[in-house]
């Protein structure tokens, strides 16, 4: 791997973007097919947020792929981050917050690996991971801002970023390094065959992190027509040309949520937080062993799930159209 | 998520720190709130005195009503939005609190210090930690921007002269050392316990108790805490919780995952 400067420069950023195919083609793919798209060492963007919009579909094929050296980044990691540190796909996690859920106690995967210097977890406030990725959208070298000072959580990252006293009015301000990862993770509720994408509920970072990226990998709940799309074009939120493979993947978050579709599979993530904090090591294995590297495919994976589960998360995540 | 029994004592730590937050709450607030008991006490205050309290999420919603029994294992799930304002990208929701329009922020805390920074980071040293901690979220970035309201439970190892690792900065080492680091607005207003209601001397900024709960000494206070605390000239003795207040609480959580 090549040591590459925290901001990539303008003109690698313009020629990479002007390399890309951003004609209106069809770009459907299996999990599989889009998985060869990531390689080794990149640096690889998680849509959604703890245990929302999860694109656990494509991280699924990542892991059984078994990709190496992948720095990933999200605004908020939860079990996603435990089976990368397992899996040995990633030893280096840029994020805000990262444990399961408050509700399950902090993570002992997280621990073990981080505690015994395996991995990495560096650490951001919220709103500078979302503002590196806004730089990054934005096509600007940096994002000027009013956190991370006087904490340890902005001496702690070091000379990542600067302060510097306002031209204008002489504050003193963060400026926080433009984010523009090797590719992008995202689920989504429906989007077309050319990768126009809807999404329904919370968007979390998505939206920038789509445009900041080199490569978007969109996994969906169902694909529609282009027409669709055209009845109803002020609800597409990320285009067609940011993207470059479509795969469609039903209950693509599973055990996390997907909007208005399925709540979380909150059962299995009781099991999960159950073996990850009895053995550290051995637990996740088992998991992965389960549910990662024994399914034949995603739908074998989802029969995993259960039947039940699978009609119970379905039942709560569409309550919210009842009211 | 576990499930719990109903406690049966009269009110649990949490429905106790629930109801002495939502006190401290104002009709007509913006209040960006964390899960668990700040959501439950900016709640609770909407529901008996507050109706046009705003609550904001992390995960993005603006206004939100939670509905009893259905409360989010985080701010980031569909639970958050029922029947909400708006929902927003995180990045933006966060910037609400740059640009000014928040009046409180609102979370828990693992551990605090005399000037009222919060770790929750690293337990010991940072680069040999005992325990590595879930981090700051959006944490630093809500302490750095409003006005705070921590609840906590009053434990000596939780409140410490000197955080191990200053996460969400409070006051800094006091005095004027927080606007001074480039940090002129918002600062650690109240912190909540099980025991007492502190807040900060205006010139020193060192912790201090404003009230007392009912039957708690100053110094069974002071015991259950890691440095010298200073007591405001008029200490108060805060009303028990009331039946009232406890109910909101057990109809909005009735599997008690916040309150047990």
């Amino acid at each position: 791997m090549s040591i590459e400067p925290l901001v990539k420069s303008y003109s690698a950023l313009r020629h990479e973007t002007l390399t890309r195919d951003r004609g209106l083609r069809e770009k459907v793919m299996t999990l599989e097919e889009a998985a060869k798209l990531v390689h080794d060492g990149d640096h690889v963007a998680i849509g959604g947020c703890t245990v929302s919009r999860t694109p656990l579909a494509m991280i699924w094929a990542l892991i059984r792929d078994r990709k190496r050296e992948l720095v990933i980044s999200r605004s908020i990691t939860s079990t996603e981050g435990d089976l990368f540190f397992a899996s040995g796909v990633s030893k280096h996690v840029i994020t805000s917050w990262f444990t399961q859920g408050i509700v399950w106690g902090v993570s002992k995967v997280m621990r073990h690996h981080t505690e015994n210097k395996l991995a990495k977890f560096e650490e951001w406030s919220h709103m500078s991971i979302g503002l590196r990725y806004r730089a990054g959208a934005m096509g600007v070298p940096f994002m000027p801002s009013r956190t991370m000072l006087g904490s340890d959580v902005g001496k702690r990252v070091g000379d990542e970023i600067k302060v510097m006293d306002c031209p204008f009015t002489g504050e003193k301000v963060v400026l926080l390094p433009a984010l523009n990862p090797d590719v992008a993770l995202i689920h989504v509720q429906r989007c077309d065959a050319y990768g126009n994408a809807q999404l329904d509920g919370l968007q979390f970072m998505d939206i920038d992190m789509a445009m900041a990226a080199n490569k978007v990998i969109l996994t969906t709940e169902r694909i529609v027509s282009n027409d669709q799309i055209r009845r109803t074009p002020d609800r597409t939120r990320i285009p067609f040309f940011t993207v470059d493979a479509v795969v469609e993947a039903p209950f693509g978050c599973a055990p996390h949520e997907c909007y208005g579709l399925y709540e979380p599979f909150f059962e299995h993530l009781d099991y999960y937080a159950k073996i990850s904090s009895q053995d550290p090591v051995k637990g996740p294995q088992q998991y992965l062993d389960e549910f990662y590297y024994g399914p034949k495919s995603w739908p074998d994976y989802l029969a995993k799930l259960g039947m039940e589960a699978l009609l119970d998360a379905s039942r709560r995540g569409r309550s919210v159209h009842n009211d | 998520m576990t499930r719990h029994t109903k406690p049966t004592s009269t009110f649990t730590t949490s429905e106790l720190l629930a109801v002495m937050a939502s006190r401290l709450m104002t009709n007509g607030q913006i209040v960006f709130a964390g899960i668990g008991v700040p959501l439950l006490a900016a709640t609770l205050a909407q529901r008996l005195f507050a109706p046009q309290l705003t609550i904001l999420f992390e995960g993005g919603t603006i206004g939100p009503f939670i509905v009893p029994g259905e409360l989010p294992p985080s701010t980031n799930e569909q639970r958050c939005t029922r029947r909400s304002n708006m929902v927003l990208p995180i990045t933006d929701v966060l910037l609400l609190l740059q640009r000014g329009y928040v009046d409180i922020g609102f979370m828990g805390g693992a551990q605090i210090d005399r000037f009222g920074n919060l770790n929750s980071s690293f337990i010991g040293d940072a680069e040999n930690p005992k325990i590595r901690l879930p981090g700051t979220g959006g944490g630093n970035d809500i302490s750095s921007l409003t006005n705070m309201i921590v609840a906590m439970k009053h434990e000596k190892r939780r409140f410490v002269a000197d955080v191990d690792f200053v996460t969400s900065p409070g006051w800094l080492k006091g005095g004027r050392s927080r606007a001074a680091s480039g940090l002129p607005q918002g600062g650690l207003w109240r912190v909540v316990t099980d025991l007492a209601i502190m807040g900060f001397d205006e010139d020193t900024r060192q912790m201090k108790v404003l009230g007392l709960h009912h039957g708690v000494t100053r110094e069974q206070v002071q015991e259950n805490t890691g440095f010298e605390l200073k007591f405001d000239d008029k200490i108060e003795t805060t009303a028990l919780p009331r039946a009232e207040e406890l109910e909101v609480l057990r109809e909005l959580d009735p599997q008690a995952l916040y309150t047990a």
